[in-house]
């Protein structure tokens, strides 16, 4: 002993940082990343390593140069941005727009408001939008799946796309549809940005994380449920012209952006029924995007309007504190 | 067996009671002891003896400086050497009683036998009194004067007395030791506290880390045949020592903002305050002194000790061995609400119940990140407040928001601080915006009291 330290209590501390939780959802996402990689080939182990490269170089870069502050890159969060957007663009994608992709992930959206938890929208996602609106050739050219050491890919529309293409030309949806059968989309057989083709993988990456308890099931599981009822009714109504809620609950990158980027903790309200709330205005946004939009895929949409409204869900949704009405 | 817990937050910070093997054992007398004035809430009491004065063990050497205030006893016979400021756990300085030991000898009445007493007397106010003359405090951290505990106010009515031997604070061993050694005398004293409280049913609570503690105390009420009084076991959670969460869990009841337990009908007094009620109405014998788990990784030999008050930290340390060279911090009490010592020569009060020595390793405080929004603060506070609002409010000195936002409620636990990831030392500027809180609302009460009196006029 030569001084003693004299600070407040507590004088402990839980196991958790930011790090730990940031690495947890990085460990969450490693089924997928295999996943994707055995079934699109080396291609996509490119996609990866250019997404997270540029994600994790451009934040420490912007820490050192711009911000003239410690480098954050240590929490693992750019590693996940990374990881995200390569999960949601067709492996196909060329290295520079995956550049810019980053670089509106993490400098325009991520650090231009702070940093870490400073950011009103999914970095990832934003990232995304941005990719799909300026290039959406290179963004819905999507393949068919060749395998690690498959032969060559044929290009094709996404299942989502193939439907919304073919009811604007008049078929009926279980013309569309009959091609797919439900155990191909779980187990990652069909045309789709990387992280929509494996829901298995996804699905057991967010078990992970429950049972960590590094996020709670609510949000998640509120999408799915309003995907499900919204799409059973629609369905209901007009099986001709609406699809059905498995096709709906399987396709489209739905269970990637549930799992992973609805859940992100910066970006989703705190509280449990501010949760539940958020989940299902994100699974009915989906719905109307994919059954009346112009965009066969709603998703990334949905999050993103419902990310704007979170500030409103955690003044909303509060704890009832101890011993108040 | 139904285990209950309170209802909002709560933590798991591992129990670490590496010391519950450990028999309470008696710390030989120190050469000098030093006995604060100001050991309780309340008024400080009013020293009645002076320096050259010969004392005994459980005279009174001070006495209540108000209502809300206690007697003071010496805690060993000898000369009183000097009366005056000396610096505490904190280094701060405080009036107190120096005595110089002289052999071991006891004030006249006190039964210093261990038999055991189970007949109570019938006349509760002179219990009452007895409670407040032996000078008892709440020993599970507030120090309340138990005699006004014992006296609620007019219109309030008690329904249930609670027992508090849930002894969440990790490393902390002390109650439970008590309770294995010493839980006739326990049960007897809640035998008391229950007839004073008007024949009211009362519930023993403790935590499920403490099985052995639970059979015996069951078993000491089947053999001593008391009424009304039963175990309750508590699921493992930081903070269900709290007064307020102990009250949730056990009733279902949630005392208000403000308000004290009595408005809900409940009573709670720690088994070690229960074990003194019976020290003082059975055997006449103040509070002179109590138990302290000495404990620690890094400490060599874990302890729980008797120890007479005023007894310096320093001797107590230097009997098991010294301070260890990889000790970095010393908490007077557990980890997550105790206090860290500045001074080892800081003398121990009655409600010192533990000498916890950490490892820079263990205590060492990271640099804080950036918020990420997580909310477990807010999943951790069993106040059901939000911590990362209350800091951010804190921080702004936002004083009207801090207490719409009910800072004045934060009971100091320390679940949020324990829990964020990014490390940010939110219940340091939470106890800034909770002290701002209060003091805006006490202005405002004594504001809007002098302006009834000038009404009045």
């Amino acid at each position: 002993m030569s001084k003693l330290i004299v600070s407040p209590s507590p004088h402990i501390h839980s196991k958790d940082s930011t790090r730990s939780l940031m690495l947890d959802v990085v460990i969450a996402l490693i089924p997928a990343v295999i996943c994707s990689v055995v079934f699109y080939g080396w291609q996509e182990l490119l996609v990866l390593g250019v997404s997270v490269a540029s994600c994790v170089l451009l934040e420490w870069a912007i820490t050192k140069y711009m911000l003239k502050k410690p480098s954050t890159i240590g929490d693992f969060s750019a590693v996940i941005t990374g990881i995200l957007l390569a999960l949601n663009v067709p492996y196909t994608t060329p290295w520079w727009v995956i550049v810019i992709g980053s670089i509106v992930a993490i400098g325009v959206a991520k650090m231009t408001f702070g940093g870490l938890g400073q950011n009103i929208w999914n970095p990832a996602l934003v990232g995304r939008v941005f990719l799909l609106v300026s290039f959406p050739t290179y963004m819905t050219t999507w393949s068919q799946p060749q395998g690690l050491f498959g032969v060559d890919a044929i290009s094709g529309p996404t299942p989502l796309g193939t439907v919304q293409e073919g009811l604007m030309q008049g078929a009926t949806v279980q013309e569309l549809t009959s091609a797919y059968n439900y155990k191909d989309l779980l187990f990652a057989n069909l045309g789709g940005s990387a992280g929509e083709v494996c829901a298995l993988a996804l699905l057991a990456g967010f078990v992970y994380l429950c049972c960590r308890k590094v996020i709670k099931p609510w949000i998640t599981l509120s999408i799915f449920a309003t995907v499900a009822l919204t799409s059973l009714i629609f369905w209901g109504i007009d099986p001709a012209r609406f699809t059905d809620p498995a096709f709906n609950l399987l396709t489209g990158g739905l269970i990637l952006g549930a799992c992973f980027m609805a859940t992100d903790y910066v970006t989703s309200p705190m509280s449990v029924w501010g949760g539940v709330v958020f989940g299902v205005g994100i699974g009915f946004l989906t719905m109307m995007i994919r059954y009346f939009g112009s965009y066969p895929e709603g998703v990334s949409f949905a999050i993103l309007i419902m990310n704007s409204v979170v500030p409103l869900l955690n003044m909303w949704f509060k704890q009832k504190k101890f011993g108040r009405k | 067996m139904s285990k209950r817990t309170f209802s909002i937050g709560g933590v798991h910070p591992h129990d670490n009671k590496m010391s519950r093997e450990c028999a309470l054992e008696q710390l030989p007398l120190a050469p000098t002891v030093y006995i604060s004035v100001a050991q309780h809430i309340g008024a400080p009491a009013v020293p009645v003896v002076a320096v050259g004065d010969k004392v005994k063990v459980g005279q009174v050497i001070a006495e209540p400086g108000g209502f809300v205030s206690t007697f003071i006893h010496s805690s060993v016979s000898g000369t009183v050497k000097s009366i005056g400021p000396r610096a505490d756990l904190a280094g701060k300085p405080s009036s107190h009683i120096e005595i110089a030991v002289e052999g071991d000898e006891w004030a006249e009445g006190i039964d210093t036998t261990d038999t055991l007493v189970t007949e109570i007397p019938s006349d509760n106010k002179a219990i009452i009194e007895k409670i407040r003359r032996g000078g008892v405090v709440g020993l599970g951290g507030a120090t309340v004067p138990t005699h006004v505990k014992l006296s609620p106010p007019p219109g309030s009515k008690c329904e249930r007395v609670i027992i508090n031997g849930c002894e969440c604070e990790p490393y902390l061993t002390s109650d439970y030791r008590t309770l294995l050694e010493k839980g006739d005398k326990v049960v007897v004293g809640a035998a008391i506290l229950r007839q004073v409280m008007g024949n009211v049913p009362c519930t023993i609570a403790i935590e499920e880390n403490k099985p052995e503690a639970i059979a015996h105390i069951r078993e000491v009420i089947a053999r001593l045949g008391y009424q009304g009084i039963d175990v309750m076991v508590m699921k493992m959670m930081y903070p269900q020592g709290g007064e307020k969460q102990l009250i949730d869990a056990v009733m279902h009841r949630q005392v208000g903002s403000g308000a004290l337990p009595i408005s809900v009908g409940a009573v709670v007094q720690n088994v070690c305050t229960t074990l003194a009620v019976y020290d003082a109405v059975q055997k006449n014998k103040p509070i002179v002194d109590n138990s302290v788990t000495v404990t620690g990784a890094c400490f060599p030999k874990q302890a729980n000790l008797m120890v007479r008050v005023g007894t310096p930290l320093k001797y107590i340390v230097d009997y098991l061995g010294g301070v260890p060279e990889s000790a970095a911090k010393v908490i007077s009490g557990g980890p997550m609400m105790g206090r860290a010592v500045a001074n080892l020569e800081a003398a121990t009060v009655k409600g010192t119940g533990g000498l916890l020595f950490l490892t820079e390793a263990e205590t060492r405080r990271q640099s804080a990140g950036n918020c990420i929004r997580c909310g477990k603060c807010a999943d951790a506070c069993p106040m059901g407040l939000e911590p990362f609002l209350l800091n951010k409010l804190s921080k702004a000195g936002d004083v009207e928001a801090l207490e719409a936002n009910a800072a004045h409620d934060c009971i100091e636990c320390g679940c949020c601080m324990y829990s964020c990831p990014a490390h940010i030392p939110l219940l340091d500027n939470i106890r800034m915006g909770k002290g701002a809180a209060l003091g805006a609302i006490r202005a405002r009460a004594a504001a809007a009291k002098a302006a009834a009196e000038a009404a009045k006029k």
